[in-house]
């Protein structure tokens, strides 16, 4: 057969993805003297980092002294009800403040203090005011600094190419096929380590807040590679989205508002937030109006308001609340900051939200209520790595950012996600790096792997079929919308999974018109392999945890079991089979485990 | 509510293309790039345009409507008489690939030519204070979403292509400002903005403001401070006050 | 070309295939798009400038009917020949004759100051390359001109001397804050003065506002109060008037009209008092 043309680049590290994560990995791979490929799908700056709304979240102490590490640490732990890999959550919390000073030492400009320090706000599950933050823009801040710091590194930047396998050599991965979405050429990268950094599947889901980008890449990569997956059933559902117009339901809404004073109502105008509070939460949450309006100046003698409990319960909360009759005019519920801030602070504290529904819904934020719901936002689940040093299952590979699993347990709280991309993208550069530097015998790139890939990449334009990718992206996304949302049982799943075994089918006779040049059709088709995996491994873990946690709900295990609080869900390819296992959490040290003793 | 539009799409590559009409379906609430992905979708699944978030957060989805440098997701149709014939054009200063699809990498050679912050040394604990009221100014400039419509609409590499090699336009004069006027920086750009920035070529016809989708006021408060700041060599007075006052001047890039 | 910069970056910012020398632009060969009435700011520009330019230079040729006790005309203030009707600081300079134009008027000695504080405003220059050089006549629309060098030649590299003729300005505020007080003196019947308020008054007041309005919301001001500090927090007094020029800043173009109008109105105003065939209103005391 012939040989497929291609161009090859050759780098020590390669970084798929070039968001928080990715880029903050390529910055400590070319600190660490590596040659750095980062490779994205769009234009370096576009990546999804950059919707990123509230803050970063870091104990740096700054507004309330109270606050250090562990009170962080102890914070995520419990937002992920127990379920997170504790070191990851340790070393994040641990590292975060060096992290973001870092930021500003690039040239991040966060909001200040009166003291001239970094400005921290309140956000859902967090003890005390902790997430520094630009407005409601932080993401874009943190990329732009880490983009503009990045590129005078010595970083070679490959813009819109997709990467579609990674190739192998024994055990050991040695580098990844892609196409370039402007000519459809195909590229060959060989290196010594890959570092994943691709974000999300939130396009597995009809409404989400994920840009096309999250497909679950670099899930499939990893999975495909022989590596393994955990904790796929945890998916975030963020509660508060625009719910209309439809063209920008999902679009979302930052948690910021209620960290600034915003409260839920329902049609009634009731605060129904209170009749939500779960056990597990009693303890430290408001339980009457008065208390929790005290609490936003004065969090030493009253308790936090239910409003900002962790996304997981708000989510399930506005979804009883709609169920039972009580929603807005469009399906959610309302969010009012107007009739509890001035106009003035919400425009300075909010301005994006308030351009947002200004623009697009011709809704006045500081002088109407915000009509929101829930939304796919977020998937905690990912790519099983060391805590340490990012590293996969499978040498050589590995993973930061929301495409590795672990840090975040079954719920992730708000802020912890730029951290997250930072915390453990400096970890991946710099442990990519070291091994690369260590790497012992010949980078060798079987071609046959390469044909392979190649080959499959063209099919879609070749064969013959009548298949149209975006209707079997709709169907997909439509499927995992009803039977795999926020609340599951196991006819919806097991429904689902047949579903995706005739999406799988249709999906390989997909045509596509026209040729190889940025043709998003072509794109659309490619993409489906990956979405179709990840939709899978998300229902067949969710499938198997048979009870309720964080940002996996089955109607039918209401109650949160502690034996399945011991174990995550653990999956791998193993000769083209999708294998399920329960494995153990690893073991918190004491010192750690007394946190959780103390008295609140 | 449906209402039906025509939307007149360019299609076609560097080596020729044409406008080609599409009827399309416009609910309530509906914006530009909702309708190019129904045609998408439906009639031309080869239709090349790039978008992200659709939530004006990205700008990727930067196009010419009617004529006018806009982001289609942030384009209403009630902006639109019903039924109305809607050009959507590729923005033009930049090569094209294909449809709506421009090669915007000027932009980022650009991006790298800018001379990057270098910082005072910190305080006594290692961080650094900095007060709102010195940053509130540049803050501004870091809203930039990089949709590159005020590079597309600025005449002096728009309608002048020979310029490109000396004219980083106006997103870079507003990064340039963004770093001349942070409250740590040390590094004298004045050089770099005459010279390789060609600042001078800018006549401060302002459409880079008026296209700006997140309301920078880059005339304003970057490009005509950034002029002010070069003009000071010129000025008797400011020479006299710093001489007076002692300021020490930045080191050079 | 582009791809020629990026071999000088030694590749690192490879974009998705940089475009090369050949790359061309999307084949649309309109010089505009727009569906608007684009071109009715432009025009509306031209003639209001170009009424102004020819009635300013009429009536500073004029040299007459400038001074109706106490109104002196805001074209001829200060009034520093000697054949002045009213000379301001007693009259001072020698009269020039020239061939052809005969007696200069006292007018040109003075208007030139804020004739080029208008030339070179960061306002009226982008109203005028929009207007009369059509570079570009609006925005996405094609320059007329083929070549463009922008403000890197002589004469238009000048303009960056703005802040020169801004400091010229500020004077001239204080000769017509001079003006406009002495308009509150009238001539006493029996000899002497008297105080009093007629129209020309507020005529002369509404314009030394305007004109003050549009001085002091000039960028260059703004620069010089405190746009130069980069650590406002140093600087508070500075940061204070930065803050207050920054909030008047926005209606530079504004003020930039308002006052050319009364400008030109003021002098009208005053020449038709003189001329007689108005006569103002007044109180006196």
């Amino acid at each position: 057969m012939a040989t497929t043309s291609h161009e090859t680049h050759e780098h020590d590290v390669i970084v798929i993805g070039a968001g928080g994560a990715g880029l903050r990995a390529a910055i400590e791979a070319a600190a660490q003297g590596a040659s750095v490929g980062l490779i994205c799908k769009s234009l370096l700056g576009k990546a999804h980092t950059v919707m990123a709304e509230g803050g970063i979240a870091a104990a740096l102490g700054n507004v309330w002294p109270e606050d250090n590490w562990q009170v962080h640490f102890r914070d995520t732990m419990r937002g992920g009800k127990m379920l997170n890999n504790w070191r990851m959550a340790q070393l994040h919390a641990q590292e975060a403040p060096d992290r973001v000073l870092e930021l500003e030492r690039w040239g991040a400009l966060f909001d200040r203090t009166k003291d001239g320090r970094i400005l921290q706000r309140d956000f859902g599950g967090h003890r005390y005011a902790r997430l520094a933050h630009v407005g409601d823009r932080t993401g874009l801040e943190m990329i732009r600094t880490l983009q503009y710091h990045g590129i005078h590194q010595g970083i070679d930047v490959y813009m819109e190419c997709n990467v579609q396998r990674l190739l192998k050599d024994g055990d050991r991965v040695c580098g990844a096929v892609g196409y370039w979405r402007k000519d459809g050429e195909i590229v060959v990268f060989k290196s010594k380590a890959v570092v994943l950094a691709t974000g999300g599947i939130g396009k597995a889901w009809k409404v989400t807040s994920n840009s096309w980008e999250y497909t679950g890449d670099g899930h499939s990569l990893a999975l495909w590679a022989g590596a393994d997956l955990i904790d796929m059933e945890f998916v975030q559902f963020h509660p508060t989205h625009m719910v209309w117009p439809l063209s920008v339901a999902g679009l979302l809404v930052t948690e910021g508002v209620r960290g600034d004073g915003g409260t839920l109502k329902n049609n009634k105008g009731e605060r129904f937030m209170f009749n939500y509070i779960p056990e597990f939460f009693k303890a430290e949450t408001a339980d009457n109006i008065e208390e929790a309006d005290r609490w936003y100046t004065d969090k030493k003698n009253n308790r936090r308001t239910p409003d900002l409990l962790p996304r997981d319960e708000v989510a399930r909360a506005i979804t009883a609340e709609v169920k039972a009759g009580r929603g807005s005019p469009h399906g959610g519920v309302f969010l009012d900051i107007c009739t509890r801030r001035p106009a003035d602070y919400i425009r300075k504290r909010l301005p994006s939200m308030y351009h947002q529904f200004k623009e697009l819904a011709g809704v006045d934020i500081t002088r109407e209520p915000m009509e929101v719901g829930p939304a796919q936002h977020y998937v905690m689940g990912g790519v099983r790595v060391d805590a340490d040093s990012t590293a996969s299952t499978v040498p050589g590979l590995f993973a930061a950012g929301e495409c590795a699993g672990g840090m975040h347990g079954a719920n992730r709280l708000g802020g912890n996600s730029l951290s997250d991309l930072v915390v453990f993208g400096r970890r991946a550069g710099l442990h990519a790096a070291l091994y690369a530097k260590n790497f012992g015998g010949q980078l060798a790139v079987d071609r046959g792997q390469v044909e392979s890939a190649a080959r499959d990449l063209l099919e879609p334009l070749e064969r013959s079929g009548s298949e149209n990718p975006y209707t079997i992206q709709a169907d997909l996304q439509q499927s995992m919308h009803t039977l795999v949302g926020i609340i599951r049982n196991e006819a919806d799943l097991k429904q689902a999974l047949a579903k995706l075994e005739v999406l799988k089918e249709r999906a390989k006779k997909v045509r596509v018109e026209g040729g190889r040049t940025y043709n998003p059709g072509w794109h659309t088709a490619l993409d489906l392999k990956s979405l179709l995996t990840v939709a899978e491994c998300s229902a067949v873990a969710a499938l198997e945890r048979k009870e309720s946690r964080g940002g996996h709900t089955r109607d039918d295990h209401p109650y949160t079991d502690d034996q399945w609080g011991k174990v995550n869900v653990v999956l791998r390819l193993r000769n083209g089979a999708l294998q399920v296992s329960r494995e153990p959490l690893p073991e918190m040290p004491e010192d750690l485990k007394a946190l959780f003793k103390e008295r609140q | 509510m449906a209402t039906t539009f025509t939307l007149r799409l360019f299609r076609g590559d560097a080596k020729g293309g044409t406008f080609r009409d599409y009827p399309v379906e416009s609910e309530e609430g509906m914006v530009v790039l909702d309708l190019v992905h129904r045609v998408q979708a439906s009639q031309a699944p080869d239709l090349a345009c790039r978008w992200n978030c659709k939530a004006g957060k990205c700008g990727s989805c930067s196009a010419e409507v009617n004529g006018q440098p806009r982001l289609m997701c942030m384009t209403r149709m009630d902006l639109f008489q019903p039924g109305e014939t809607i050009s959507i054009a590729p923005i033009r200063t930049f090569p094209i690939i294909r449809d709506l699809v421009t090669d915007v990498s000027y932009n980022y050679v650009k991006a790298k030519q800018v001379p990057p912050l270098r910082l005072k040394p910190p305080e006594a604990d290692g961080t650094y204070r900095m007060m709102q009221e010195d940053i509130d100014r540049i803050q501004e400039f870091h809203k930039c979403i990089e949709c590159f419509l005020c590079q597309d609409v600025c005449h002096v590499i728009r309608d002048h292509e020979e310029k490109k090699t000396s004219f980083a336009g106006p997103r870079f004069f507003i990064k340039i400002a963004g770093l001349d006027m942070h409250p740590l920086d040390t590094v004298d750009r004045s050089r770099f903005m005459k010279d390789a920035a060609g600042i001078g070529l800018c006549n401060i016809t302002k459409c880079c403001t008026e296209v700006c989708p997140e309301h920078i006021h880059i005339t304003d408060n970057g490009i005509i401070p950034l002029k002010e700041r070069l003009a000071d060599e010129m000025d008797p007075v400011v020479w006299l006050l710093r001489k007076f006052r002692g300021v020490k001047p930045k080191t050079n890039a | 070309m582009i791809g020629k910069i990026l071999k000088d970056q030694h590749g690192h910012v490879a974009g998705a295939v940089p475009a090369g020398p050949g790359a061309a632009r999307p084949p649309i060969t309109a010089a505009h798009l727009r569906k608007d009435a684009w071109w009715a700011l432009p025009l509306a520009t031209f003639v209001f400038l170009a009424s102004f330019v020819v009635y300013s230079t009429w009536a500073a040729f004029q040299n007459a009917h400038y001074f109706a006790a106490p109104y002196l005309s805001p074209f001829y203030s200060p009034c520093i020949s000697a054949s002045c009707v009213h000379a301001t600081f007693g009259g001072g300079l020698p009269d020039l004759t020239f061939p052809v134009i005969g007696l200069l008027s006292p007018a040109f000695l003075v208007l030139w100051g804020p004739g080029l504080f208008r030339l070179s405003c960061y306002y009226y220059r982008k109203a005028y390359y929009r207007s009369f050089w059509l570079a570009p006549p609006a925005c996405a629309v094609k320059d007329v001109k083929e070549g463009y060098t922008g403000e890197t030649r002589f004469p238009l590299v000048l303009w960056n001397f703005h802040r020169w003729t801004w400091y010229v300005a500020v004077l001239f505020i204080v000769v017509l804050t001079w003006d406009a007080l002495l308009a509150f003196r009238f001539p006493a019947p029996g000899g002497g003065a008297t105080w009093g308020v007629g129209v020309g008054t507020i005529v002369m007041w509404i314009n030394v506002i305007l004109l003050a309005g549009y001085t002091f919301s000039c960028h260059s001001c703004r620069h010089v109060c405190g746009g130069h500090v980069n650590e406002f927090s140093k600087a508070p007094s500075r940061y204070g008037i930065w803050s207050l020029v920054s909030r008047i800043n926005p209606q530079h173009p504004t003020f930039a009209w308002l006052s050319l109008f009364s400008v030109g109105l003021a002098d009208l105003y005053i020449r038709l008092v003189s001329m007689g065939i108005i006569r103002d209103l007044r109180i006196t005391f």
